[in-house]
């Protein structure tokens, strides 16, 4: 049954089968085609013995480059950490109120806190730092701080965070529900008072006896505000919950407080210093007084 | 004959075949896959994990349900750009207890594996609430409705019932205090034992979640759960970070 032959017109040998007068051809398999699955497998032995690959007992064979994914990662790390060791070094030696007096660092240090600003903060304080007229998410543009606007004060509450859960150093403070404190007309009275403090609505005697009693201790005799207790200020445009009648009343009545993470616990301090130094380059930031000399501290004297 | 009309043997006959394909895949299978479950680097020994809260699990089941998973990952994956973002890579042994896993291939939205402390829980109601609020270029669809939606707290013992029979370690105590512990996690004013809540499950968050005490809802649970993701393990203890570092063979 079985009749190999050559098959003339093609040169080819034909299986041996034949059905009714048809045969089938045996052509072989193309060279390349063969040498590319050979090489293949040669490459999946190389791989083997190379990378890690069979899985064993405890663990898998380690290949004998020990190549591993999260090797790689740290070597990519630590190569990327370096680049970077002198900034950070610098960084980590200087304190933080005196990092404007060395400009090439600073500007390092702002470069650094742009980026990790738009990781971590632009969420709330928006990517431009403008946060939230309404929704209480600080504008960091502008002068109008609640806890300060030195470098030292930034880097507190970015380190510590505000009404941080469970955090000792947190800043905190509260402000009490007003809710059934007054009669709706003394609320009125001391609406119009706190709108005037900023030129909007009409000063009124009842409305500062009321502030004088129960707001002057946090806000200020003149709603300049108390950055020791983080009470905002009320005589100026800038709102953390919105600037109408309505808004304002809701706050007294029943006051929203934000919180804000404590990025301590979460970030290495050369990060936190070049996001403080970041957030106080924005416009609003302030001069930090007593700064005291330090020899230890290498500095270039340029502006 | 010989080995090449054996084998014609097997191309001829359907049912040997079948048996052929079926055992040469099953090898394949087994020397992939089987080691998988006893080799001890699948799943590495950290320090810090611990079932879910009820509450957590409810928002967990709440972000499933609403196939959050479709655009959010929840696998920061051993890259320098992903670590640099979003933290530390994930251990297998952070998903130990989830069921089902969350991870994905797919990013339509950040990553949310260590999402847990990095906002506000006020944040994280206005974001749910109306996600261009805050973040103006996000796609996110709105899910205010979280909001109004009291959490349905009946089916916690079940729930953990549940999961216990697929092998997360619930106690007994666990299960019969599920209804009760939800309630003393999203209201700790509520009245009952804090410490010993916390005592079965170190770590955990216990306070009002979603700006309103009046009512415990599943915005209180998504964000409870949001909150605690990747709070758990201490990934950057040097330790750990050494051990990660040196391992071969994954």
């Amino acid at each position: 049954m079985v009749n190999k032959r050559i098959d003339e017109p093609t040169g080819t040998e034909t299986v041996g089968h034949e059905w009714d007068g048809i045969e089938e051809l045996d052509t072989p398999m193309p060279r390349w085609w063969l040498w590319t699955l050979y090489l293949t497998i040669v490459w999946g032995i190389v791989y083997v013995i190379l990378y890690p690959a069979w899985p064993m007992v405890d663990k898998a064979t380690a290949g004998v480059l020990g190549w591993s994914s999260r090797g790689e990662l740290a070597r990519e790390m630590s190569v990327a950490d370096q680049a970077r060791a002198s900034v950070r070094e610098q960084l980590a030696r200087t304190p933080i109120e005196r990092l404007p007096e060395d400009s090439k660092l600073f500007a390092q240090a702002v470069a650094g806190g742009r980026s990790a600003y738009q990781v971590y903060c632009s969420q709330c304080h928006g990517s431009g730092g403008a946060g939230s007229q309404t929704l209480g998410y600080p504008n960091l543009n502008d002068d109008d701080w609640l806890w300060g606007g030195d470098l030292k004060a930034i880097h507190y509450t970015i380190t510590n965070g505000i009404r941080a859960p469970g955090i000792k150093e947190t800043r905190t403070s509260a402000m009490p529900p007003f809710e059934t404190m007054f009669e709706p007309a003394q609320f009125e009275a001391l609406l119009s008072h706190v709108m005037a403090l900023s030129g909007k609505g009409s000063a009124n005697s009842a409305g500062a006896q009321i502030f004088r009693d129960n707001c002057a201790t946090c806000h200020g005799p003149s709603g300049e505000g108390m950055r020791l207790v983080g009470g905002p200020r009320l005589n100026d445009a800038i709102w953390l919950y919105g600037g109408t009648r309505d808004d304002i009343r809701a706050q007294i009545q029943k006051p929203r407080m934000g919180h804000m993470p404590q990025w301590g616990t979460r970030l290495d301090p050369v990060t936190i210093k070049m996001l403080s130094a970041y957030v106080w380059s924005l416009g609003g930031g302030e001069n930090f007084v007593e700064a005291a000399a330090d020899p230890a501290v290498k500095v270039d004297g340029e502006p | 004959m010989g080995l090449a009309s054996q084998h014609k043997k097997l191309e001829k006959n359907i049912n040997l075949l079948a048996i052929g394909a079926f055992i040469a895949v099953a090898i394949g299978g087994i020397v992939e896959i089987a080691p998988l479950f006893w080799i001890d680097n699948t799943i590495e020994k950290v320090k810090g994990m611990r079932p879910y809260t009820p509450l957590e699990q409810a928002g967990r089941n709440i972000y499933v349900r609403e196939g959050c998973y479709s655009c959010h990952s929840q696998m920061i994956r051993p890259f320098r750009d992903e670590v640099e973002r979003y933290g530390h890579y994930s251990l297998a042994a952070e998903s130990m207890y989830d069921h089902p896993f969350q991870w994905g291939s797919k990013r339509t939205g950040p990553d949310l594996a260590r999402v847990g402390g990095r906002y506000s829980d006020a944040w994280h109601v206005q974001h749910l609430k109306d996600p261009q609020s805050v973040v103006p270029e996000s796609i996110m669809p709105k899910y205010a409705f979280l909001a109004d939606t009291p959490l349905k707290a009946e089916g916690a013992g079940a729930m953990l019932t549940a999961l216990s029979r697929v092998g997360v370690p619930y106690s007994k105590r666990d299960i019969g205090q599920a209804m009760a512990d939800i309630v003393l996690q999203a209201d700790p004013e509520s009245g009952g034992d804090v410490e010993e809540f916390q005592r079965r499950y170190p770590k955990a968050q216990v306070r009002d979640f979603d700006g309103n005490p009046a009512a415990v809802t599943e915005m209180d649970a998504l964000v409870a759960y949001l909150q605690m993701l990747g709070t758990l393990v201490d990934v950057d203890s040097a330790a750990a970070q050494q051990m990660l570092a040196e391992e071969t063979g994954r």
